[in-house]
């Protein structure tokens, strides 16, 4: 699993196999079967409680799954395999794996006393132990490339949502990530402020990395995903291109849920 | 201020109010906005309860200085005397030591409280516990007592054969009875307020940390300490300067620290209250001093959190 910076723009290939979860008697997953080919855009959409948000926290292990696996580039996430056995792999191996894999949280999680590029840098200077000087020059390149180039001091408390966001996002992608997942990454956003999260995403759809979406966007995911995928009560109730799951949904649950979210 | 006149003059719906009726002033808000002036509130019994303490206070800072049992002579001459000087840097040296290893400690329990391991969660509640529970002069006396209970220490294997023997009296002396004392004591609070800053910090930080992959003890001392930080300080402060006066119990084991000393000095001129007023403003130095410390650390930990 090499991270080198020439292989790193291209995507992964992920693949998702019989993934259950559960909370206490709660069934959250049952049974996800999924595979996204290297350099796709997926787009999760389903009800509150249909899965989503744990199923995109099971691709990098911060949900760990009760049964199934979950691969990147054929590399099992959190697990190890001998035999027949999955043998559940020590935090820091784990923590290892997840530098190929990026992720935007709802709620921006940045570190609130760490500057904009400090928030940044911090990846490429602990976990991939770059020297400073070459974590700095890519935190600034990246804070460019989603148009704060001239935020990088401010701290997250001096910046609105969009632009919070926008600086994870520029966190996320600092370490060349394979795969980026992206949890409701506009949801916590004032209306005004969802096109500019938006518009860095969709940039970042032509740059050849895996990504994973789950939004309530609708309109988004038509424009920038390549395969949606409609989550309901834990399974996949459908997936395919967006002109047929949103434009010909044949479940009503489907219906059901884009005449809600479209009104 | 011409307003409420220009207001008369307006023709109004209100104009055949009452003559003492504000509403004239209504429609000149309407009309012409830019000719009001704002008053502030006026707040008389402000003014009044700010008298009534000063008067009270200068009556007391009258009676410190008139009242001639205060004795700020001798208070005076014993404020820098040698043998309060000594005594002051051995208060000093016990807040100090009692500070690194109480904290210390604290940190090493409050690990073990988070730790997923029940065992070691649970003996770290029951340190809290029981040096929560007793007093520290008690448990002072209990450390000068050791002896009594333990003649010799034994280092080797548990329940097996042992290496070295120490005579406990010559171990635990009574300046290390103090400082075991205090430290052990100082421990179980530090504890808890560690403890209390790691659960201060948001869990989508740490989750956030995970997600990027930052090694482990990386995140906690870039990510979570520093923001565990902004919540221990002040209790830190309050504690620390809580232990400074704690210190004073171990006049008990007689230790020649700032309390012990000025008795000493008390037991043999009969001079109690300058005497006190010696250990009492020493310690208000002190606290004043600490109290500075921590506004500046607490501001440097504070980075992002004020606009």
């Amino acid at each position: 699993m090499s991270t080198g910076p020439g292989q790193a723009a291209r995507g992964a290939v992920v693949e998702i196999r019989d993934v259950h979860k559960a909370y206490g008697k709660n069934d959250v997953l049952r049974g996800i079967d999924l595979t996204l080919p290297a350099g796709s855009v997926t787009a999760i959409l389903g009800p509150s409680g249909s899965g989503k948000s744990t199923l995109l926290r099971a691709i990098n292990h911060l949900e760990k799954v009760d049964r199934g696996f979950i691969s990147v580039d054929g590399d099992l996430i959190g697990y190890r395999r001998v035999g027949d056995r999955l043998h559940e792999l020590s935090e820091r191996q784990i923590l290892k794996q997840r530098v190929r894999i990026g992720f935007v949280f709802q709620n921006f999680h940045l570190f609130p006393h760490l500057t904009a590029i400090e928030n940044v840098a911090e990846a490429p200077l602990s976990a991939l132990g770059r020297p400073k000087a070459e974590a700095y020059a890519t935190a600034r390149r990246l804070l460019d490339r989603v148009g704060l180039a001239d935020k990088e001091d401010a701290y997250p408390r001096h910046l609105s949502g969009g632009q919070q966001q926008r600086v994870a996002i520029a966190r996320a992608l600092a370490v060349d990530p394979a795969v980026v997942l992206f949890d409701e990454p506009t949801s916590a956003l004032d209306p005004e402020l969802v096109g500019e999260v938006l518009d860095v995403i969709r940039s970042l759809a032509d740059a050849g990395t895996t990504m994973v979406v789950v939004t309530h966007e609708i309109g988004f995911a038509r424009e920038v995903a390549d395969t949606v995928v409609f989550l309901d009560g834990g399974r996949i109730l459908e997936h395919g291109p967006p002109g047929e799951v949103l434009d010909a949904p044949r479940h009503e649950r489907t219906r059901a849920f884009l005449a809600k979210v479209l009104v | 201020m011409s307003a409420p006149e220009q207001a008369w003059a307006l023709p109004s719906p209100l104009a055949e109010a009452p003559p003492f009726d504000t509403a004239p002033s209504l429609p000149a808000a309407a009309e012409a906005p830019e000719r009001l002036v704002v008053v502030p509130a006026r707040h008389p019994w402000r003014w009044v309860a700010g008298a009534a303490v000063l008067v009270l206070l200068a009556q007391f800072v009258h009676g410190l200085a008139t009242n001639p049992g205060w004795e700020w002579q001798t208070f005076a001459g014993y404020f820098f005397e040698k043998s309060i000087m000594d005594a002051l840097l051995i208060t000093l040296e016990l807040t100090f030591a009692g500070a690194v290893l109480g904290f210390a400690g604290g940190v090493v329990l409050a690990a073990l409280r988070l730790a997923h391991n029940p065992v070691l969660k649970a003996v770290s509640w029951g340190y809290v516990w029981v040096f929560r529970s007793v007093p520290l002069l008690v448990q002072l006396l209990f450390w000068a007592n050791l002896g009594y209970l333990y003649r010799t220490l034994q280092v080797g294997v548990p329940f097996g054969p042992g290496f070295h023997e120490f005579q406990t009296l010559h171990l635990v002396s009574s300046l290390g009875a103090a400082l075991l004392g205090l430290s052990l004591h100082e421990a179980a609070y530090a504890a808890e307020i560690v403890r209390a800053g790691m659960l201060s910090v948001d869990a989508g930080q740490r989750e956030a940390a995970a997600a990027l992959g930052l090694p482990r003890g990386r995140q906690f001392r870039r990510i979570l300490l520093p923001q565990a930080m902004r919540a221990i300080l002040p209790s830190a402060a309050n504690e620390l300067i809580n232990l400074l006066k704690s210190t004073s119990v171990v006049y008990v084991l007689a230790i020649g620290e700032l309390f012990y000393q000025v008795q000493v000095v008390y037991g043999r001129t009969g001079r109690v209250v300058p005497l006190l007023m010696v250990a009492t403003v020493w310690y208000a130095i002190l606290t004043a001093l600490l109290s500075l410390v921590q506004h500046r650390v607490e501001k440097r930990f504070g980075r992002g959190a004020t606009r």
